[in-house]
């Protein structure tokens, strides 16, 4: 028997009864655990890699409900990478205007400005259930060309049971159990990851009391597309604060902070939640109401992402609050982080320890999101009289004077997170731009013919500016390539200087797979190169 | 630069004067919202975080 939790907007991967059920355990390189948006990433990532990777997911599609609907530049990098950003910017809608008001007065409009010369928008508002099925859709065009992924839909796990060499697992499927054995495990299985659970692990944090009511409405309206947020909002029975922001095929989400104390069932009683819609959209609107939830939130994380052969990746390994978009987002990071290492590591290339460098950098990463989402989330709550002072007094002060409106904070929007100081960089031996410095992640900028990121993939990879890059193809059996650009011939907006050589005449950047910068001289010769891919892949100098 | 502890207002008696003057006919919220808004617009002016810091400090 498994348990249907959710209905689904997609069926995409059909239960089918498995030859595994009655025969003896097979042992897989690597299992996922959930096939939400991060399984399908790492999945996704693996299997182009050529590491055959096996997906369990308890239900046979993407869940209805669209719970994410902002997708940030660096996402849509990664999913361009992996072959599925172009269908999701091509679907999202892009939006760079956001209006913030207090009451019926508008304190302030910002907008985001993207930088010039990337190729993926800044944000793209876009549902969760697209966003999961562009990611599969890549997958079976991977399984096409002969990647070797495997997707098992209504497998829903039951049991883990920890060796020093593998991890076996249990499954109940519509037709029985079955066991299967796996030498590396990642626990994609949500915030509520029942692989946590039966390891015993904890996952400690801060719990808001709050309730925020979601309705996802379909109406032909004639709002801009842009982020209205509302500080105590003038509807009646809206609650502390209020959001209304666009997605794809006409559907608006729109947020209300309800409080702690309040009766869930009344409150999702459609005839209720379409009191609150109308007051603010005005008597007579016509729509209609697509997916309604409460959500509350926390914030909190696992202490280490990686225990043994388990790997936890997005939601279940950290959880935050959704405003600053930092869930999925952060969680497809993940993915893109531990890829390339797991990858490495099953094909021998590189030591398991390189593996506990994916939980020292993505436990960085998340303590920034979750610190982003505590501040904003004070700033939206105020937790006492005097912060409640100080709020109020952020908000009026913005309506007059510019000073106090990056004060105001209705949520961070996600940015990836910089590795400063982990181990594995290597030297920062170029003067160039900060943004630039090791641990950060490329900036994209146009080329002559595309864009950069495209160019760099998924390998290793020597970027040499107006110098001559040294010669390695291979360090250690790692494959490593090279772009040597000239900047007056291959740079026509000057944006790849910009960016990455700043005041400097030449530069040599060598870059992971995932598109962080591990080390930058001025020059650099073969000896340099492949230190720097040794401690970038965990083998020291 | 260091915070300034020394004594740097010109006429402290005028200014005392002007900065209870300026809640003269506050009730304690509409006082409270005051300060608030004053500690921010002053907070922005020194803007170094360091000595901000070193404020919040000496204010303890
Ligand atoms: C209201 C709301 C708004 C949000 N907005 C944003 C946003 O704008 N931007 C953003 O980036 N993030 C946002 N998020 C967060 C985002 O939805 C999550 O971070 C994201 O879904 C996490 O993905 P995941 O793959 O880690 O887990 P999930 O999406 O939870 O997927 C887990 C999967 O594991 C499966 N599973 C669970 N148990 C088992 C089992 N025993 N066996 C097999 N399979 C199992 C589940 O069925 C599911 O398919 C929002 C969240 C909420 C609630």
């Amino acid at each position: 028997m498994v348990d249907v939790r959710y209905d689904i907007a997609f069926k995409l991967y059909p239960y089918e009864k498995t030859a595994a059920i009655g025969a003896a355990p097979v042992r897989h390189p690597v299992v996922i655990i959930g096939g939400g948006p991060v399984g399908m990433a790492a999945a996704l990532d693996l299997g182009r890699k050529g590491t055959p990777v096996l997906v369990l997911d308890d239900h046979e599609g993407v869940g209805q409900g669209s719970r994410a609907i902002c997708f940030a530049k660096r996402t849509l990098e990664i999913c361009d990478r992996l072959g599925a950003g172009q269908a999701m910017v091509d679907k999202g809608v892009v939006w760079n205007v956001g209006k913030v008001f207090r009451g019926d007065q508008k304190v302030f409009e910002f907008n985001l400005q993207p930088e010039d010369g990337h190729k993926a928008p800044a944000f793209i508002n876009l549902q969760q259930p697209y966003f999961e099925k562009y990611l599969v859709d890549a997958i079976r065009k991977a399984q096409s060309d002969g990647c070797p992924i495997e997707i098992r839909g209504q497998n829903a796990v039951t049991g883990i049971t920890v060796h020093d060499d593998h991890v076996g697992v249990d499954i109940d499927t519509p037709d029985g159990p079955y066991q299967l054995e796996a030498d590396w495990l990642i626990a994609c299985d949500g915030a509520r990851s029942p692989t946590r659970d039966m390891l015993g692990l904890r996952f400690d944090g801060r719990v808001f009391e709050d309730n925020f009511l979601i309705a996802d409405v379909k109406m032909t309206a004639d709002f801009p597309t842009e982020r209205w947020f509302w500080f105590e909002p003038p509807f009646k029975d809206s609650g502390a604060s209020a959001l209304l922001h666009k997605q794809p095929d006409d559907i608006w989400r729109i947020d209300f902070q309800l409080g702690w104390d309040i009766d869930r069932a009344k409150e999702l009683k459609p005839e209720n939640i379409r009191a609150r819609v109308d007051a603010m959209l005005g008597e007579g609107a016509d729509y209609t109401l697509e997916w309604t939830s409460i959500y509350t939130f926390q914030c909190r994380r696992m202490e280490n992402f990686r225990h043994g052969r388990v790997l936890f990746a997005g939601d279940s390994a950290h959880q935050v609050s959704p405003f600053g978009a930092r869930g999925a987002n952060s969680g497809v990071q993940d993915a893109d982080n531990l890829a390339w290492k797991l990858d490495l590591v099953v094909k021998g290339r590189a030591p398991e320890s390189l593996l506990d460098s994916y939980s020292q950098e993505r436990v960085h990463g998340a303590d920034e999101n979750i610190l982003n989402s505590t501040r904003a989330t004070d700033f939206l709550t105020p937790k006492s009289a005097i912060s409640k002072v100080f709020r109020n007094a952020v908000l009026e002060l913005a309506q007059k004077h510019a000073f106090a409106r990056p004060l105001v904070n209705s949520g961070r929007l996600s940015v990836p997170c910089v590795y400063d100081g982990l181990s594995l960089n290597g030297p920062d031996d170029l003067n160039g731009p900060a943004r630039s410095r090791v641990g950060a992640s490329c900036a994209d900028a146009p080329m002559a013919d595309g864009f950069l990121l495209e160019q760099l993939g998924g390998d290793f990879t020597v970027l040499a500016l107006n110098t001559a890059p040294p010669d390695v193809a291979d360090v250690d059996g790692i494959a490593v390539r090279t772009i040597e650009l000239d900047t007056a011939r291959d740079d026509p907006s000057g944006a790849i200087a910009a960016r990455y050589l700043g005041e400097e005449p030449h530069g040599i950047y060598l870059i992971r797979p995932d598109q962080h910068v591990v080390a930058r001289w001025a020059s650099a010769d073969a000896a340099d190169i492949k230190g720097a891919v040794r401690t970038a892949t965990g083998r020291g100098q | 630069m260091k915070l300034n502890l020394a004594p740097n207002i010109n006429d402290p008696d005028g200014f005392y004067d002007e900065l209870l003057g300026a809640h003269s006919g506050l009730s304690k919220d509409e006082s409270d919202a005051f300060n608030a808004r004053l500690i921010l617009v002053l907070a922005n002016h020194i803007g170094d975080r360091d000595i901000l810091r070193a404020a919040l400090e000496a204010a303890k």
